[in-house]
């Protein structure tokens, strides 16, 4: 993880080609996707479980058991069988073995929402999931919080990530959208630019589905509503906070699967070195 | 030293590696059985505290209008009460029931339900928060706390005022825990009227304290007698509350 430079330097005024070591993402960048990486996975699991204490969703600012929910995990008994149930806005779909209904590593068949191999603490634990969530909730704040002021110092957020005024065309963003689809990546420097794609993506990540994680989570507190009333307003009070909270985590998981298949697509090995020493060796091809 | 260190950064390593496969739950249920681990996971209570209080001081709760309650209201936790003393009140109507106020106070009270329906009432619609996710917003009514502890004059040495309650929830007496600067706070009220009428006893009959800005559980129902300590030593299992005893949830619930 140190910054020595790299074999050979490239001279200012060349453009590095296809072929060429480069140095890709900087330490704050690399430290920040680890952590921040690792403190998601532990926010998601001990989320899951913080769920399953009332698997239920609502919108407004109220909702319990009697208020109409419009997302429920559950298992119902018809006749002589068990079955465990997904339902939103009114249609359920069968999901015994995964939620609702599903059996333990002891044998034993549990009716919790999420199965234990999807949350931490893997038993049922309210008070210990919630110990891990709001602690790393913690994580995940401050480390968004430095690396955005970091980015925006450093200029990454105005030289990466601002998306230019002929990226924004509709003709570009198409061909993106095909370049995409029919696996094309750019090679040589062209390399070294992030997509449009790319960049909503992160921008997506960085601005939205981040900070309203964190928005949504102290819209739940009881104490912050209390001084800080327009959080939850903003989402159309604490349920619907609640229900966003979810539906970004979910996002959240989208974009990480998404995520670590284009690294895969892309070349597995070059991008985890990339994002572990900081160097990437730009792909050769024609259109470099 | 170096062997603890070592083993240490193996699990860690472990617990990286296999989170990749799926098998981060085995090393997080092993971690949080660590002492030092759980300590330092713990100590986010301490920060959630101090920035609330810092960011809120005595900010109040969001109150409702009428048309902005919930329709029916979920009771949770005990909603019947065995104790022979409390059934004999219940079934008087609560007419010699009367409410203990003591310990580090100058003058020890015992109030009587009427006297607490007597003195000046706040009434308030707000959001009552459980910490398994739900919320239910309900109208309450009482006096306030601070109003029975000017009665009783607190003795400097006092930091924090504990709810015994008469209910046993899985076999142990329900008890609950606050500090003064919730105690005094205005939302801090003794109900003993929801929604307009006398409390039932799903929710807590005759009287439970209402502490907005916290979650649900630290809302003791049943409350017998308040009493006023230096610390939360030495009082049940010493964490201030039934389920920070026995579910290790967070004394500071706020958030």
């Amino acid at each position: 993880m140190n910054e020595t430079p790299l074999p050979p330097p490239p001279p200012p005024q060349t453009t590095p080609r296809g072929g060429d070591l480069v140095l890709r993402h900087r330490l704050p960048t690399r430290l920040w996707h680890w952590i921040n990486a690792f403190a998601l996975l532990v926010l998601l699991m001990s989320g899951l479980m913080i769920f399953n204490a009332h698997p239920r969703l609502y919108w407004g600012d109220y909702g319990a058991n009697f208020d109409h929910a419009w997302l429920k995990v559950g298992s119902a008994r018809t006749g002589n069988s068990e079955v465990g149930y997904l339902e939103i806005a009114g249609r359920r779909w069968d999901t015994t073995g995964v939620l609702g209904l599903w059996t333990n590593p002891d044998g034993q068949v549990q009716r919790r929402a999420f199965p234990h191999w999807a949350t931490i603490p893997s038993r049922y634990s309210l008070a210990e999931g919630r110990i891990w969530h709001l602690a790393f909730a913690w994580v995940l704040a401050g480390g968004l919080l430095l690396y955005l002021l970091w980015s925006l110092a450093a200029r990454h957020l105005q030289r990466d990530l601002h998306i230019t005024r002929g990226e924004w065309r509709p003709a570009h963003l198409w061909q993106d959208v095909r370049d995409h689809a029919r696996l094309r990546f750019p090679a040589g420097a062209a390399a070294l630019r992030y997509s449009v794609l790319q960049k909503l993506a992160y921008a997506l990540v960085l601005f939205v589905l981040l900070p309203g994680m964190i928005l949504t989570g102290l819209a739940m507190s009881p104490a912050t509503d209390a001084w800080a009333p327009l959080v939850g307003e903003m989402f159309g009070g604490r349920q619907s906070a609640r229900s966003v909270h979810f539906l970004f985590a979910m996002a959240l998981v989208g974009f990480v699967l998404v995520h670590v298949t284009m690294t895969v697509l892309a070349g597995p090995l070059n991008e985890l070195r990339s994002i572990v020493t900081g160097r990437y060796r730009l792909p050769r091809g024609e259109r470099a | 030293m170096t062997l603890t260190l070592i083993l240490t950064r193996r699990t860690l390593l472990r617990t990286g590696l296999a989170g990749a496969g799926g098998l981060l739950l085995p090393g997080c249920d092993r971690l949080i059985d660590n002492p030092a681990v759980r300590g330092t996971l713990e100590s986010a209570e301490d920060l959630h505290r101090i920035t609330q209080r810092a960011l809120g001081g005595s900010a109040l709760a969001r109150e409702y209008g009428e048309a902005e309650m919930s329709p029916v209201f979920r009771a949770n936790g005990s909603r019947e009460v065995s104790d022979p003393v409390y059934r004999r009140h219940f079934s008087q109507g609560f007419a010699n029931w009367s409410l203990a106020l003591e310990g580090l106070v100058e003058r020890p009270l015992a109030v009587p339900l009427h006297a607490l329906r007597t003195l000046p009432q706040r009434a308030q619609i707000t959001r009552h928060d459980c910490v398994e996710g739900w919320s239910a917003i309900g109208r309450w009514q009482g006096p306030r706390l601070a109003t029975l502890l000017d009665m009783a004059r607190l003795k400097p040495q006092a930091r924090f005022l504990v709810f015994h309650c008469a209910d046993l929830y899985h076999g142990r007496p329900y008890y609950e825990s606050i500090d003064l600067a919730d105690a005094f706070h205005p939302q801090t009220i003794l109900a003993w009227s929801m929604n307009g009428r006398p409390l039932d006893e799903a929710h807590g009959a005759p009287l439970r304290l209402r502490v907005e800005r916290q979650l649900g559980y630290k809302h003791a129902k049943f409350v017998t007698r308040i009493e006023a300590v230096a610390t939360l030593a030495g009082i049940h299992g010493g964490r201030g509350g039934y389920w920070e005893d026995n579910g290790a949830y967070a004394w500071y619930a706020g958030i």
